[in-house]
Parts: structure tokens; C-alpha cells; sequence
């Protein structure tokens, strides 16, 4: 528990000791900031020109601001994620295989686990700053509107589920190479994959279909979005966490084979 | 009461030796590395480890520290097989690096800090332990710096400070002095020297007057294998297997190695440098145990050549180190 969080805490430190991190959260504020804006700055348009026009409202029906602000709100943001995540966790395997501080950590007395989790958890501790400071829209809607606060908080819970799930893959993808720009186009690639793959779903046979609609990383998101918490998509992510994990571990172990 | 008198003996044989390597082989790919290496180093030894370039030191450096595991082969270290149990020997061993890899990104005491804690220096006693290892590595003055900003010396003595910073049984040091200024040279080898008989040490290194300062027993590998395990003052007197003498003469060269060839039991006679002036220095070499310096004398007098200087021939831990790595 100890060199857990000693890993954790260099780990952590280390990506506030470049400007990484901070380029990192910068751009993805950005980008949040201005999809947040747009989405909200069409919602009050309609909703202005819906007063003054009734055809209109009747035209929109159902205009409210969960559904028109807060669902693509965390849809914008998963994908800005996306983007991003892979980014901070290039480095976590591949920079220490690249200037042999590997050699060091792994002949210290520490287990693979403990290197692991230090790494996955000093990533989702900026990860977790990330979303906190998107939260600054969420509680502007709530200041001047009337957004259901339900959903705002499923979408969280989604939100740190797919984070944590982009998280575990990039760790993933570090440990199989030595050069970043490899483990970030890596975890670019599958994450992709991972999120498209349900689109296609139709076109596939009825089985084949259902199983691409399953493992797809966007299908378990909606729920959240419309505030339903499903067991399933929870399972479905803790699943996906602890199998990019595993993996990892197993990496990792594999230098100790005796080949 | 016999038998429990000679229990604790027993014991003490089994402890003594602290590292135990046996028949070490190690593959990379289809690279043969390591072709079969044993030895053992005692307690309190401190054991320089020599060869060439690609001779396989640092490789078995790594195996013996648990960075992988041999493709062949036992090593245990403090009583623990580096394969069965690396967490038991990670604990009890200290680990300078060739490169000295470390975290460019964190100061010189967090780095320690790290360090210690990760190898299991008690959280009250870390400020204490790295202030500690940080003056006698003389890194106090750059303790709040960037490791990245350090010069190849001071990076190196961090290096060391991470290795002895929870004072382990064991030191496994990949060539400690490079890149050493001379006094921290000197004061680096001090340190080391004060290790012995507290605790067990291999160095690698390629100044060969270091090995003869600072180490018991020497190791020597060439291309995998072991070629030679002894003290430094066995290897420079006896692994010739023959008596040397260095010989001034003043006499026709061509004539002198002659008739020093034809005195018994001499084996070979080199000239050591060619001046035409006649004053020639020879290297004579004998069978071992038969000391010819009685029959030299009268032999050169009595051609009436004159003998200016008879003196035993050592054999600098250079000259027996490129003998045996270039045996083949
Ligand atoms: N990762 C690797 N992959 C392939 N071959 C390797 C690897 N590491 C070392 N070797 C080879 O194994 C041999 C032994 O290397 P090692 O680093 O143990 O030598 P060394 O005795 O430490 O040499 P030096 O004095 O130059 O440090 C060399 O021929 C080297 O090329
Ligand atoms: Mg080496």
C-alpha cells in the first residue's frame, strides 16, 4: 500500500513537472468550454425565437435544457477524451523503457501490481481533475435554468467510467513500447475501434451484431446520458477496466519469463 | 554437546557465502551472452568483476539484481534464488546501473526520498537516512536540483546515493567511478572500501589499479565465460606459471639473447626496447620454481658483457588482463 503510493505520488507529480498535463487540460477546457457554448447558444436562440413564434414551439415540442445541453454536453466531452487521454498516458511505460529508469524501479523491492495501479491511478487523479473542472458548466445551467440534476450526475458516473476505461487501454498501450508517439497512436486506434465498432452493428448479422453493439464503448454511455444507471454498462465498463489491466500485468510479467 | 557445538559452525558456512552464481547462460534473441558463468563471493568480500567490452558483466549484473532472469542457471543472493524469490533479494541488495537511469524530472532529495521509502526506510527516518547518504555521496550542495540538471558526475553520485540509501547487505555496482572526478574517485573507493566485511560487494569496472585497490578477489570473463577467479596478488605473481626477470646488459643484443637462451630452465627471452647503443633490457623468463638469477650473472661476465641491472618482473593486472581475454 506503501510503495503504491509512492508511485502514485511521483507518478502524479511528474506529470505536473512538464507542461504536459497542463497543455493537456488547458486544450481539452477549451474544447469543452466551446462545445458547452454552442450547444447552449443554439438552445437559447430556439428557446427565444420559440417565445415569440408559436408554430415554432410547437414545431420543438419537447425543448428542454437537459436534453438539448446537458446530453451533448457529456457526449462532446467523451470524445474530446478520447482525444485526449492518450496523451497523458503514453508516457506512464514507455519513457521509463526509453531512458532505462525501468531497470531501477524494477529492482527495487515492489511488486508489478503496485507499479501498475500507482501509474493507472496517478493518470485518473488528472483525469478526475479534468472533469471536476468541467463541472463549472453543469452548475452555471443550474444557477440560471432548470436542468434536471439526475442526469447531470449519471452523466458523471459515465463520464468516469469511460475516462477510467480510455485510461486503462492507454496504460495498455504504453507497456507494449518504448516510443510514446507508438503508445498514443496505438491507444488512438483501439479506442476508436472501441468506440465505432457499434455503428456497424446493423449491417451485421442479428448475433455477430449484438455482440459488436455490446463491446462498443458508446452503447453503454447513453444510459448514463439519459440519467439511468444500468448494472450492465457498469459491469460492462468494470470489465473493460480490469481486462486493459490485466494485460498490462501481464506485460509487465512477461520480462520475467525465462526465455 | 558435541554435535551442538558444531551446529553453529554449520551455519556459519551456509551464510558466509553470499552470493552464489551457478552455471549462469543468457540468450538475447539468438545472442549468446553468457556461456556457463560460476563463482561465488563471500561475506564482507568485495569482488571487482573484469573483461572486455561485451564480455557479459553487466548482463549478469542484471540477473543478479532480478532486472530478468537468466535462460539458464542458478544465482542466489543473501540465501534467495533470484528466480524463485526476487522480492527477498530486491530487498536486501542496492543497484547502480551502467547508464545511471533516474528521473530527470525530480530533485535530488525527492529522488532519494522516493528511494528510500520504496525500499522500505521507515517514513520518520527517511529525512534523516537521505540526509545521510546525500553527505557522504557530497550532494548536499545540489540537493534541491533537478537530477536532469546535474553534470554526468554528480548524476553518477546520485546514482550511488539510491544504491547504499538503505544500507543493504548487498552492493551491485556497474562500473561506480566513471565519469568521477580524481578526488571523488579516491573518496568513492573509500566509501566502498569501508563497506568490507559489513557488507558484500561486486564491482564492475575497466581501471584495473582500482581492482587492485579496492577489491579481495577479482573475476575476470571474456566472451561469456569465466576465465579467471583469484586475489589481484595471485593473478599478477602466478598466473604466467613462470618466473620472470627483467635484465639490463650491455652487450651485443643478437649474442646476449643467445646465450641467455642456453642457460637451463629458461623458457623465453624477449628484448624489451631496441636501443642500438648495445644497453639492452630483457625479459627472461623461466620454468616456475627454479630461480636462475645464480646462473645469469657469471654467463654474461664471463663473455665479458656487463650486467647493470637483475630484477624480478612483475606483471601489471594490464598485462594479465589482455593475456587472458586474448588467450583465443
Ligand atoms: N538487450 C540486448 N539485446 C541483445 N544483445 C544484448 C543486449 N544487451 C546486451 N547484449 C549483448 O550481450 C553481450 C554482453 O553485454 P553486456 O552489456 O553484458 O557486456 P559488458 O560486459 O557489460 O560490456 P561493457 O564493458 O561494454 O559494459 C554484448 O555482446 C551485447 O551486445
Ligand atoms: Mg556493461
Amino acid at each position: 500500500m506503501r510503495n503504491f503510493y509512492l508511485i502514485f505520488k511521483k507518478e502524479f507529480k511528474s506529470y505536473f513537472a512538464s507542461p504536459v498535463a497542463y497543455v493537456v487540460i488547458t486544450m481539452f477546457l477549451i474544447l469543452a468550454g466551446y462545445f458547452f457554448y454552442s450547444s447552449f447558444a443554439l438552445f437559447s436562440t430556439i428557446s427565444f425565437q420559440a417565445t415569440i413564434n408559436p408554430m415554432l414551439a410547437k414545431q420543438v415540442g419537447l425543448l428542454n435544457i437537459t436534453e438539448s445541453v446537458v446530453r451533448p454536453l457529456f457526449g462532446n466531452i467523451s470524445v474530446i477524451l478520447l482525444l485526449m487521454m492518450p496523451l497523458l498516458t503514453m508516457r506512464l511505460f514507455s519513457e521509463e523503457k526509453k531512458s532505462g529508469t525501468i531497470e531501477l524501479l524494477l529492482t527495487y523491492p515492489i511488486t508489478d501490481m503496485e507499479v501498475l495501479l500507482g501509474k493507472f491511478f496517478s493518470c485518473m487523479a488528472v483525469f478526475m481533475i479534468m472533469i471536476a473542472l468541467t463541472a463549472i458548466y453543469p452548475i452555471l445551467l443550474i444557477a440560471f435554468g432548470q436542468p434536471e440534476t439526475g442526469p447531470i450526475i449519471t452523466g458523471y458516473i459515465g463520464l468516469f467510467l469511460v475516462g477510467a476505461s480510455f485510461v486503462s487501454l492507454g496504460v495498455f498501450a504504453s507497456s507494449l513500447t518504448e516510443n510514446q508517439i507508438i503508445a498514443a497512436t496505438v491507444a488512438f486506434g483501439l479506442l476508436l475501434l472501441f468506440w465505432m465498432i457499434g455503428f456497424s452493428a446493423s449491417l451485421a448479422g442479428q448475433i455477430f451484431g449484438d455482440i459488436l453493439s455490446y463491446i462498443s464503448l458508446t452503447a453503454h454511455l447513453e444510459g448514463f446520458a439519459k440519467g439511468v444507471i444500468g448494472t450492465e454498462d457498469i459491469v460492462y465498463y468494470l470489465i473493460f477496466i480490469s481486462l486493459f489491466l490485466f494485460l498490462t500485468l501481464r506485460i509487465l510479467e512477461s520480462k520475467k519469463w525465462r526465455g | 554437546m558435541e554435535f551442538f557445538s558444531f551446529n553453529p559452525s554449520l551455519n556459519f558456512l551456509e551464510v558466509a557465502i553470499m552470493i552464489e552464481v551457478e552455471g549462469l547462460t543468457k540468450y538475447y534473441g539468438n545472442y549468446h551472452a553468457l556461456k556457463g558463468i560460476t563463482f561465488s563471493v563471500n561475506k564482507g568480500e568485495i569482488l571487482g568483476f573484469l573483461g572486455p567490452n561485451g564480455a557479459g558483466k553487466t548482463t549478469t549484473m542484471r540477473i543478479l539484481t532480478c532486472f530478468f532472469p537468466p535462460t539458464n542457471g542458478k544465482a542466489r543472493v543473501a540465501g534467495f534464488d533470484v528466480f524463485e524469490e526476487p522480492l527477498e533479494v530486491k530487498k536486501r541488495i542496492g543497484y547502480l546501473p551502467e547508464n545511471v537511469p533516474l528521473y530527470k524530472d525530480m530533485t535530488v532529495e525527492d529522488y532519494l526520498a522516493f528511494a528510500a521509502g520504496i525500499k522500505g526506510v521507515g517514513s520518520k527516518n527517511i529525512k534523516a537516512t537521505v540526509d545521510k547518504v546525500m553527505h557522504e555521496c557530497v550532494l548536499t550542495d545540489v540537493s534541491y536540483k533537478f537530477i536532469g540538471e546535474l553534470s554526468k558526475g554528480y548524476r553518477q553520485r546520485v546514482g550511488l546515493a539510491q544504491a547504499l540509501v538503505n544500507d543493504p547487505e548487498v552492493l551491485i555496482l556497474d562500473e561506480p567511478t566513471i565519469g568521477l572526478d580524481p578526488k571523488q574517485i579516491i573518496e568513492i573507493r573509500k566509501l566502498i572500501k569501508n563497506l568490507a566485511g559489513r557488507r558484500t560487494v561486486i564491482l564492475s569496472t575497466h581501471i584495473l589499479p582500482e581492482v587492485s585497490m579496492t577489491c579481495q578477489r577479482v573475476v575476470i570473463i571474456n566472451d561469456g565465460r569465466v576465465v579467471a577467479v583469484d586475489t589481484p596478488q595471485n593473478l599478477t605473481s602466478t598466473i604466467h606459471g613462470a618466473n620472470r626477470f627483467s635484465v639490463k646488459i650491455d652487450g651485443p643484443p643478437q649474442y646476449v639473447i643467445k646465450e641467455l637462451e642456453a642457460i637451463q630452465g629458461v623458457e623465453k627471452v624477449i628484448k624489451k626496447d631496441a636501443s642500438a647503443s648495445g644497453i639492452g633490457e630483457y625479459i627472461v623468463e623461466s620454468i616456475k620454481g627454479r630461480d636462475i638469477r645464480k646462473e645469469i650473472a657469471p654467463c654474461i661476465v664471463n663473455k665479458g658483457w656487463a650486467l647493470l641491472e637483475l630484477k624480478p618482473h612483475e606483471m601489471s593486472l594490464e598485462d594479465i588482463f589482455v593475456k587472458l581475454v586474448t588467450k583465443e
